[in-house]
């Protein structure tokens, strides 16, 4: 009951705290490996990131909200990961792109972390070895759609299933 | 105290004791064109020294090349200078036939040329963006992207990949150029000195861009020699050294070309060296696609290729960044035994301290940019 | 044959055997030459051929006494230089442990290898008793040529560092201690580089697992949970499915029936 409740009284909150938070991803500069390349291609004229308000990429963790993991993540700098995981403010969301911060990628060695979600919490998976920039694109806007699903009535960490 | 008036860095001193600081540049920032890590001693805004610390994209790969065939790991190579996957893959294939003794027909030595040169172009382009944007000028990035999307559409056309490119064998080529790629490539270098003309309106006698590169990381060529730097770090320094002149692989030995070379060993004399070297892959590739001989792209070659039972080969090519080369020891079977590659960057980076001691912060990160490094090359 | 078959006796009338030899003389000799014109042909093709046409040659080793490069190090070495061969073009000269110093800094200031290019190791556990082997590359701008030194060494015993001759040989060295365990004496900076501290083992050498022996939890308890991070041999649990038994109409070749 008390669900339904709060999910009626908040649904214009929900709106426009969405909408205000899909339209303007701030994601951090963490190119790690080759998918970086493809990031940096994301933001140049043809695939143009700041159509969707993304294009200022935040140096700091602090003011980011989108942490994109682009590259192999090693078993050295998974801790880094997961501090500047954990310097970033709520709400805040993590994109795994390429096949290796997804699975390891094409690197079941020693020294790589089988994927960044043993570290780090992920919500949106874009396979590619390196993913087109259109792919990166559509992970951000499945990203956005999992905005959408977002309630003020719960955590930022989680969405009302369904969508 | 006493009772005369301290200037300058000595009332500090005096006052608060000061030493040196510990400043960790660390591996996630956006200067530092990857996973670097640089552990500084600075004094006020001076460095006293510098201390890099790698490793932070070690994959393992040279233990992976010991375990596929020759032709599985052309996609391995790709991904250590992720940004010139093709000469990556030239040196690699380059060395394998070495070691087995094949023999690349001519339009296959011509198609890999003109893949390398777009390569180097693409990579330069790159290196513009990035080492314009940390300097603080960031215009260059969206003119050079737009150039870098159609070097990369050519790319996409002929091996299907924008990045990891994959696209030679050892013995030649896997695919023959399709229909229309001469003509758009054609038209693509065409239009490219113009472009560059454009680059270079916008920094070379820019007022800003000169004080902030000239006499910034001076690299004397004896220091350069020693530490083993290769590539435009080393042409920048007044040694005249290109592999594709010195050792011409592939269709070097028919084309004609220059080797830029400048003197002055500074950060503005690298950029120049890297500016003159996309004109004239330019003119490479035009040389290479009015002379594309017809014929077939792949060696005669056994189903399995099986190194020799003793021998082991070392075979480097120019790449963007300096000498990339592979030294394969083979083993009677179908997969390298030992497979090592000589990064150029790792050798480049190695001098970055000899280059900001006695620097400001803000000019390491000029000369970072100017060492041209890829991560994936240094770690593997 | 034709006493065989004729059944005659050994002084019997040549007349009659000789069209039978005279026919095979002939065949034979015919077959002869349509083997040698034949083969003549094959060569001339072959002789056409464009040498990417044909099958591949593969380079020998040979012994490269006659080097001059490699006759005035023996001449200043004498039994340090201890073989000398080239393959493919390339030069590679062993040399024995205690001189490897000396030889690169009269390389480099004598006979003009100024250009350090590569630094690297190689393990080969079959060859007793040196398994390991460190390999130098030196490239000279003025005679345009390479050359490899090779240096032998069992585990344990410690290589003479290059640093005092080549400041550029610091971090290739820490990457063969880092990759191979061999040590370096005098090197300003014995640690690992590319592998973390704690780091167990060295992975190039032959025997170390591809997938690690203690990586992941094991390192950063702090970061992973228990059962998270790759552990040795299983990676992250996955096992590929059981193929199906002999008996069965899926599969089952050659009666294998170890599981995986």
């Amino acid at each position: 009951m008390d669900n339904v409740e709060a999910n009626v009284l908040t649904t214009t909150y929900d709106k426009i705290f969405n909408w205000a938070r899909r339209s303007a991803i701030w994601p951090m500069q963490f190119g790690l490996a080759c998918c970086a390349i493809e990031m940096m291609a994301v933001l140049d004229p043809r695939h143009d990131m700041s159509r969707f308000g993304a294009e200022v990429f935040r140096a700091t963790p602090r003011q980011s909200d989108l942490m994109i993991v682009a590259g192999t993540v090693t078993e050295k700098m998974a801790p880094i990961v997961r501090r500047l995981w954990d310097q970033m403010p709520e709400p805040k969301w993590a994109l795994a792109m390429g096949a290796c911060a997804t699975c390891g990628g094409p690197y079941r060695t020693y020294a790589v972390t089988q994927g960044v979600d043993r570290v780090v919490p992920v919500d949106v998976y874009v396979p590619g070895c390196p993913p087109r920039p259109e792919a990166l694109l559509w992970g951000l806007m499945h990203l956005q759609r999992k905005i959408d699903r977002m309630t003020v009535a719960k955590g930022s960490d989680q969405v009302v299933a369904g969508g | 105290m006493t009772d005369e008036i301290l200037t300058g860095a000595d009332q500090y001193e005096t006052l608060f004791g000061v030493e040196e600081m510990e400043l960790n540049f660390g591996p996630q920032h956006p200067a530092t064109h990857g996973v670097l890590r640089l552990k500084m001693k600075i004094d006020g805004e001076r460095i006293v020294d510098c201390y890099p610390i790698i490793g932070y994209l070690h994959r393992g790969t040279e233990k992976l090349f010991e375990l596929h065939p020759f032709f599985q790991n052309v996609p391995h190579t790709d991904r250590m200078d992720y940004v010139a996957a093709a000469t990556n893959n030239l040196a690699y294939v380059g060395a394998v036939e070495k070691l087995l003794g094949l023999v690349v027909p001519p339009r296959a030595r011509y198609i890999r040329t003109i893949l390398s040169e777009l390569q180097r172009i693409s990579s330069h382009l790159l290196w513009l963006a990035t080492h314009a944007i940390d300097i603080g000028a960031m215009t260059p990035f969206f003119y050079t992207f737009r150039e870098r999307e159609l070097v990369l559409d050519l790319f996409e056309e002929y091996c299907g990949a924008r990045l990891t490119l994959n696209c030679m064998r050892p013995g030649g080529q896997p695919y023959d150029l399709t229909v229309g790629w001469a003509e758009k490539s054609a038209a693509f270098v065409d239009s490219f000195p113009a472009k560059v003309d454009e680059y270079e309106g916008l920094l070379t006698e820019n007022r800003i861009w000169k004080k902030r590169t000239i006499g910034i990381g001076m690299l004397p060529p004896e220091v350069a020699l020693e530490y083993g730097v290769t590539g435009p770090m080393l042409r920048g320094s007044g040694i005249q050294w290109d592999i594709r002149k010195a050792m011409p692989y592939e269709a070097y030995d028919e084309v004609e070309f220059e080797v830029p070379v400048f003197t002055n060993c500074d950060t503005y004399d690298r950029y120049l060296v890297r500016m003159e070297e996309m004109r004239q892959s330019a003119s490479i590739v035009k040389q290479c696609l009015d002379k594309l001989p017809e014929g077939p792209i792949m060696a005669k070659r056994p189903r399995v290729l099986k190194a020799p039972k003793e021998g082991e080969v070392y075979h480097s090519v120019e790449g963007p960044k300096g000498e990339i080369g592979f030294y394969i020891v083979g083993d009677g079977t179908a997969n390298p035994y030992r497979c090592r590659v000589r990064p150029p960057s790792l050798y480049n980076i190695q001098v970055l301290p000899e280059m900001v001691r006695g620097g400001l912060i803000a000019d390491l990160v000029a000369v970072i940019g100017t060492t041209d490094i890829v991560l994936g090359e240094v770690d593997r | 044959m034709s006493d065989s078959e004729n059944g005659k006796p050994e002084n019997g009338t040549p007349e009659p055997e000789e069209p039978q030899t005279e026919a095979k003389a002939a065949a034979d000799e015919a077959k002869a030459k349509a083997a040698a014109a034949a083969k003549a042909k094959a060569q001339q093709d072959d002789a056409e051929k464009e040498p990417w046409e044909k099958d591949p040659v593969v380079p020998e080793l040979a012994e490269a006494d006659g080097d001059p490069l490699v006759k005035e190090l023996v001449s200043e070495y004498g039994e340090s230089i201890q073989s000398a061969q080239s393959f493919a073009g390339d030069l590679v000269l062993e040399v024995g442990l205690s001189d490897i110093r000396d030889v690169c800094r009269s390389l480099k200031e004598r006979h003009g290898y100024t250009l350090l290019v590569d630094i690297c190791g190689a393990h080969f556990p079959q060859r007793e008793p040196e398994q390991l082997e460190v390999i130098y590359i030196f490239y000279s701008l003025e005679q345009n040529r390479r050359v490899r030194l090779k240096v032998r060494v069992s585990e344990g015993v410690e290589v003479p560092s290059l640093t005092p001759v080549y400041a550029g040989a610091n971090w290739p060295e820490r990457e063969v201690y880092d990759m191979f365990g061999i040590r370096f004496s005098q090197h300003p900076d014995m640690t690992r580089i590319l592998l973390w501290e704690g780091f167990n083992g060295h992975p190039l050498l032959k025997e170390f697992p591809l997938e690690g022996i203690d990586t992941g939890a094991a390192i950063y308890p702090e970061y992973y949970e228990e059962s998270a991070g790759p552990v040795a041999g299983t990676g992250t649990g996955w096992k590929p499915p059981a193929p199906p038994a002999p008996g069965e109409p899926d599969g089952g070749d050659a009666g294998e029936s170890e599981t995986p």
